[in-house]
């Protein structure tokens, strides 16, 4: 008896404790898995300077657009701008937050490992099952000083859906009317030809065992595991080999209004590397529903501010590319646009 | 002798509750599935059961070439498993039965049902798929290395400790006298255990190849490592398939859109469907058996 009520009240003091200690701000965030090492590093430095904690769980960016719908979580992160259904489909009107950049690189399996040039639209033909083989003349033309095998093109693609593969196929539907037309753009497609390996180190793991294997990974993943890949072509004719830097120059183009409507895919920017693009934080405009406290949303703001500003600093370790200086202005201007019963906070 | 009368009541009470929880349970994952499927079933239409395209950009979404490669890589899995499980079940049945290599035997066809799915697949990874590649070059098949076969194999593998293990104690149940007499009458010991264990043990050997094909059919992590992943209507063993649960455990977790997640839980709900029927129709053939043998 004596032993129960000692447990009973055991039970109530450390309740009591942990609702006396939930008084320090906690922010919970979804997402997209491109980000999550660099948002792990750029979450664990703020709750060390300012100690605001934020817990993010890298569900993919579909995750991450349907929690924020769900208002389970207070942002979410996605790879892909939300298309036009599925804003109108959300409960109120969505904000888009670009942090960091990232680039997509073809990387394939070749003896030797020669460093290969190509075109978007050789790319998207290849991936269409077209050009089957190594030899074929459109890559020998792109690679004269190569000794490319008479083997097949093994095409490795993404079996689960992903904002990777949502930026690679924008780029392929840009660069070709026939992709655009047979697949389309999305973060799961209906491909035409290869096989499917789960997540980026899933296709990193499989080019890299298939004897003429060809697949896109993140630039990380390829940096990371010593793989070559492919220089493209960009929309000025350039020549450019994926880069921090030639991803941040992707959007040294004029800067709209509308962060979300600047694609960084095939950009004019002449030094810009062609597979490019944003990750964004989501969230909704008016941050007064479901009885939040304002102190939260204040400091989720201040937190998403330091993030485009001084955070950026850890992005070129981890091996992200940085929001060039006209993009964080205008995200700057997102962030002031966030309302509280209709009043902008920051 | 009140406390005797109230505990057996009781405790009759408390078995009757967790056979219909059990029955409920069942039910209920039914209707769940069926009630978050209602905007798939209302989009696709009986078309889902025969097309052949899945293509989450278009929002067309059939289920043809994932119940194929089910039913494909689960077949050969159970052929190769049950003709390994057969041949182990006779050797630890019959032969090893006791001492020390019998129990090393035994013990390491139990721990083969230990091993996690994900460990399985990590094997698959490394060993099969080259080795399936080294066999594929000399087919002249595309040397993808990945594919329903290596699925297949890997398969195979997994389901082998439950056929094997029941397979084992229906052998060993087999009345001595029995094989005494059919020895006696002259009998070779492989015309023995061809005509008389075999057939005597037939029954229950059955309810153990189909408790593996249950596992086959729901087996998801170790097949999406190896299967190759493509969503294209496929009988070719050598090239890539995917398989309904590979399928879920890919797509779930990034699929936005209502049709598109309903279409991903009518495949649980046809999976689910498929292995009830599945198991239905061996429990008919094990009872025939049974009455035949």
């Amino acid at each position: 008896m004596k032993l129960s009520r000692i447990s009973v009240i055991a039970l109530i003091l450390s309740l009591a404790a942990g609702l006396g200690f939930s008084q320090s701000v906690e922010l919970v965030g979804a997402g997209a898995t491109f980000p999550a090492p660099i948002y792990s590093k750029l979450f664990d430095q703020y709750a060390k300077e300012f100690g605001v904690k934020v817990n993010y769980q890298a569900i993919g960016s579909g995750g991450g657009q349907s929690q924020l719908k769900n208002k389970t979580v207070d942002f979410g992160a996605t790879d892909v701008v939300m298309t036009e259904k599925d804003l109108a489909g959300a409960p109120a009107p969505i904000l888009h937050i670009p942090t960091v950049a990232g680039a997509v690189v073809i990387t394939y399996n070749l003896p030797g490992n020669p460093e290969l040039k190509l075109t978007g639209d050789v790319v998207a033909d290849v991936f269409l099952g077209k050009v089957k083989k190594w030899n074929d003349s459109r890559i020998t033309d792109l690679n004269p000083s190569v000794k490319l095998p008479g083997t097949a093109i093994t095409v490795v693609h993404r079996s689960d859906g992903s904002g990777t593969t949502g930026v690679f196929s924008d780029y392929l539907s840009k660069v070709s009317d026939e992709w655009k037309q047979k697949v389309g753009t999305g973060t799961a497609l209906s491909w035409p030809a290869g096989v499917g390996a789960k997540g980026n180190p899933g296709v990193a793991g499989l080019v890299k065992q298939l004897p003429g294997g060809f697949g896109y990974v993140e630039l990380i993943y390829a940096l990371q595991n010593s793989m070559p890949f492919a220089q493209m072509k960009n929309k000025s004719g350039n020549w450019i080999k994926a880069s921090l830097a030639s991803t941040s120059a992707a959007a040294n183009v004029a800067v709209p209004d509308d962060v979300t409507k600047l694609s960084t895919t095939n950009s004019d920017a002449p030094d810009g590397y062609p597979i490019a693009s944003f990750t964004w934080l989501i969230l909704y405009k008016e941050q007064n529903y479901d009885n939040r406290p304002q102190a939260k949303v204040q400091a989720m703001l201040k937190m998403i501010s330091w993030m485009i500003h001084d955070g950026q600093k850890y992005a070129e370790p981890l091996s992200y590319a940085v929001l060039p200086a006209a993009v964080v202005a205008k995200a700057d201007a997102v962030i002031k646009s966030v309302t509280f019963n209709g009043k902008p906070l920051m | 002798m009140r406390s005797a009368r109230f505990s057996d009541s009781t405790f009759r009470t408390v078995l009757y509750l967790g056979g219909i929880a059990v029955s409920v349970l069942l039910i209920a994952i039914f209707f769940s599935l069926l009630l978050s499927s209602r905007p798939a079933l209302a989009a696709n239409g009986f078309r889902f059961l025969t097309g052949t395209e899945w293509n989450p950009v278009t929002g067309s979404f059939h289920a043809l070439p994932f119940v194929v490669g089910t039913l494909l890589t689960s077949l050969i899995a159970l052929v190769i498993a049950t003709i390994l499980s057969i041949a182990l079940s006779i050797l630890m049945g019959e032969y090893f039965r006791t001492g020390p290599f019998a129990s090393v035997m035994r013990t390491a066809v139990e721990l083969l049902a230990g091993i996690p799915s994900v460990v399985y697949g990590f094997i698959g990874v490394f060993f099969l798929v080259p080795a399936m590649r080294s066999v594929q070059i000399l087919l002249g098949a595309p040397p993808f290395g990945v594919g329903m076969l290596t699925a297949a194999v890997l398969l195979a593998f997994m389901i082998l400790p439950y056929s094997a293990s029941i397979g084992r104690e229906m052998i060993s149940l087999v009345p001595a006298d029995l094989k005494e007499a059919a020895l006696s009458l002259g009998a070779t010991p492989s015309e023995t255990i061809w005509r008389v264990t075999l057939p005597y043990a037939r029954s229950g050997m059955m309810g153990g190849i189909l408790l593996s094909l249950g596992r086959a059919l729901g087996e998801t992590m170790a097949v999406t490592m190896v299967i190759g992943n493509a969503n294209d209507l496929s009988l070719n063993p050598l090239g890539p398939g995917n398989t309904m649960a590979s399928l879920i455990a890919n797509e779930f977790s990034e699929a936005a859109g209502t049709v598109y997640l309903a279409s991903l839980i009518e495949i649980a709900l046809l999976l689910f469907v498929i292995s009830t029927l599945i198991n239905i129709a061996g429990k008919i053939v094990v009872n025939r058996m049974a009455q035949g043998g």
